[in-house]
């Protein structure tokens, strides 16, 4: 089983809960199994052509998964999967 | 509402002047408390727009799980974020809300004119979805006593 760490915003969706353990060998598994246990969360991480948002941020452990094999990283019992949506601005 | 510590606000306000004239951001943790987030403790980040930090700011992911992961060991969930505007005033921008993601979070802007902070203001990003969220104008509460052991 693999954790994966809810950010605030997006527990209204997974019954409060911070943490979800999910099952799969992948990170996209991971979050397939994530979105069948609470459908209400997939339209918040993907867009409607199904890719992740551009503003969702995916890390395995400590790293992005962007600079791993995307959604395709193998992941292994014990991982700790966290959403992470971007923080950023600017005054103009 | 949020309410904050007189010394946690000070330090969130005292980042934008150290910072200056670039942004400061940084994250606030604490607890919900019905429609009030309750700060219990602020954590400075490093701005990793260096391609224009005068406008700009980005809080690396890495550092937010970083952060996520002690406020979790103390009991503390994200309830918001600051940063600063240097030479412009503590009102959202077009950009700040484009980026705004986080919906029930406060987000908290300081001006710091001339390298001082002069206003600080927070907004609460409402609404669920992308089209339609918000920033809107919320209370902040400096609390003298909370935090005083
Ligand atoms: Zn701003």
């Amino acid at each position: 089983m693999t954790k994966i760490h809810i950010p605030t915003p997006l527990r209204q969706y997974t019954a409060k809960q911070a943490d979800v353990q999910v099952k799969g060998g992948t990170v996209g598994d991971a979050l397939s199994d994530l979105t069948a246990r609470h459908p209400d969360l997939r339209r918040h991480l993907y867009t409607e052509e199904g890719k992740l948002r551009s503003f969702v941020n995916v890390y395995l452990n400590d790293d992005d998964v962007r600079y791993l094999q995307k959604e395709a990283t193998a992941i292994k019992d014990g991982d700790n999967i966290s959403i992470v949506p971007s923080i950023a601005g600017g005054r103009s | 509402m949020l309410r904050i510590s007189r010394s946690n606000y000070d330090s969130l306000r005292r980042h934008g002047e150290a910072t200056y004239p670039y942004e400061s951001c940084g994250v606030l943790l604490g607890q919900v408390n019905g429609d009030v987030r309750v700060v219990t403790s602020v954590a400075r980040c490093g701005n990793t727009r260096k391609d224009s930090p005068q406008n700009r700011y980005n809080i690396d992911p890495k550092e937010l799980i970083r952060i996520q992961r002690g406020g979790r060991e103390r009991g503390e969930d994200i309830v918001g974020f600051y940063h600063s505007h240097p030479d412009h005033p503590a009102r959202w921008s077009p950009t700040d809300l484009a980026e705004a993601h986080w919906f029930g979070c406060s987000y908290v802007i300081t001006s710091v004119e001339k390298g001082r902070a002069v206003t600080t203001n927070s907004f609460e990003l409402t609404g669920s979805e992308e089209n339609g969220k918000k920033l809107v104008d919320e209370e902040v509460e400096i609390d003298l006593f909370m935090g005083r052991t």
